[in-house]
């Protein structure tokens, strides 16, 4: 997902964190962030790859991918506004 | 001496205290074993109460109690601020220059509301978190002829997670029986993706809502508020006009917890599942309000860590194994949810197994109102 044009995301580690944790996380750190912010939500909670896509599309911000890794899922959204 | 010291005079750490002195009876009374609870003004508050404050029928008077009258003679009450827990110490360091030496702990601090955290916040948004703030929308519903109705929730987490689709129904309700319905619109705000973030309540609230005719507005976070439009306006760029807005107001961990360097900014302590104990240590526990646990912040909550609690400290001073089914916690919570219209359920969960509330009635309504008016000779005494 990651090639060396882009910039390193800002990691938000929710794992052990149950729903809504990872999306309040991602939230606090959209709040906290400039526009064009990469932010890497780590979640091994099953709805997060559900619910953040949902949350990220209607606050009007990029999904840039959803990856399963060992354990947990990485969401990264760019903020856009 | 194995000195216990309880930080909190709420349903969690008064019935810690009490079933500690029950625990620990011969070792008190041989002097082995000490049990002290300090709470800030030596008053008990039982603050589901204050809904039914803002709901009608309820007295702020009858919520309050001394802390004195609810413990055992057994449990030493100190009344006063604590400034800092010194860990390296071992003691809590009382605002009037006093320490109090401990060998266990338990954090029962509860949580605090922080609506200055929102611009406009204490201008314009009713709320029921305090007793004098339920009769303030008391009165705002009284005086109301109809119009715009936002209820929503400007911060997680939050104490008493059903409390404000509680309020929705019992609103909607009222406005009813008023004949004021019909003039009145009431948009509900949740900050997720559902109506509550359990997903099993979530399907069995969405259709009353929809029955009520409230309007549930999804992945609504409350942002701002701006009080010259009489709007609100969240996070995701939607806004909503109101006539009366009613907002849950975001809470905060104690402050003495994050001064002390237990717990990070947010002032939710890192509390193990099972255990309680506090990132880690051996001998620092907390319960309630105060924990990071995913789970509702609720006297039941507190009242079903309890037993856990004063098992381990027991445990520990009397040197042996922790035993029985209060040897580890669950994460059991069991709590009424009151719908309108006389009806109710019940949520009980923990946390292998979601709730499976059942289909409102009338029982679990009375349920909840005969455990609110009996509270006082069962929960703190650790009689249920």
């Amino acid at each position: 997902m990651q090639t060396l044009a882009t910039p390193i995301p800002r990691i938000v580690d929710a794992r052990g964190s149950y729903c809504p944790g990872p999306l309040m996380e991602l939230i606090r750190a959209i709040r906290e962030g400039q526009v064009g912010d990469l932010i890497a939500v780590y979640s091994s909670d099953a709805g997060s790859k559900m619910d953040i896509p949902k949350w990220v599309e209607k606050a009007g911000h990029r999904l840039v991918g959803v990856d399963t890794r060992d354990g947990y899922d990485e969401i990264v959204v760019e903020k856009l506004r | 001496m194995k000195r216990v010291v309880i930080l909190g005079g709420g349903v969690g750490g008064t019935l810690v205290a009490n079933l500690l002195v029950r625990k620990l009876r011969h070792d008190i009374d041989r002097h082995e074993a000490s049990v002290t609870l300090i709470d800030e003004m030596g008053m008990h508050v039982y603050q589901p109460g204050f809904m039914y404050i803002a709901m009608g029928g309820e007295r702020a008077e009858k919520l309050v109690r001394p802390e004195r009258s609810l413990l055992d003679e057994e449990v030493q009450l100190q009344v006063g601020r604590i400034s800092r827990i010194d860990e390296a110490k071992g003691q809590v360091e009382m605002e009037d220059g006093s320490q109090i030496g401990y060998d266990e702990l338990v954090i029962a601090t509860g949580s605090r509301i922080v609506p200055e955290e929102i611009e406009h916040f204490n201008e314009e948004a009713h709320h029921f978190y305090t007793a004098a703030a339920a009769l303030e929308l008391r009165h705002a519903l009284d005086a109301f002829t109809g119009g715009k109705i936002v209820i929503g929730i400007a911060g997680m987490p939050y104490k008493c997670p059903p409390a404000p689709l509680e309020v929705a129904f019992l609103i909607e309700s009222e406005l009813r029986e008023r004949g004021l319905r019909e003039k009145t619109q009431i948009d509900y705000c949740s900050p997720i993706g559902r109506a509550f973030t359990i997903e099993s309540v979530s399907e069995m609230a969405t259709p009353i809502l929809a029955e009520k005719g409230i309007e549930l507005h999804t992945f609504f976070n409350v942002e701002s508020i701006d009080p010259a439009r009489k709007v609100v306006q969240s996070l995701e760029g939607e806004e909503l006009p109101y006539d009366l807005l009613i907002l849950v107001p975001p809470h905060r961990g104690a402050k003495l917890v994050i001064d002390s360097g237990l717990a990070p900014a947010s002032g939710w302590l890192p509390t193990d599942h099972h255990t309680l104990r506090v990132g880690g240590r051996p001998n620092v526990y907390a319960l309630g309000d105060a924990t990071d646990l995913p789970l509702s912040k609720a006297g039941s909550t507190a009242h079903f860590e309890a037993p856990i609690v004063a098992e381990l400290i027991a445990a520990s001073i009397q040197e042996r194994e922790p035993r029985g089914k209060h040897a580890s916690y669950t994460g059991r919570v069991m709590c009424f949810f009151e719908v309108g219209d006389g009806k109710g359920t019940l949520l009980q969960f923990d946390y292998d197994h979601p709730p499976r509330p059942p289909k409102p009635n009338r029982f679990w309504h009375l349920g909840k109102v005969v455990f609110n008016r009996t509270y006082w000779h069962t929960v703190p005494r650790g009689r249920v």
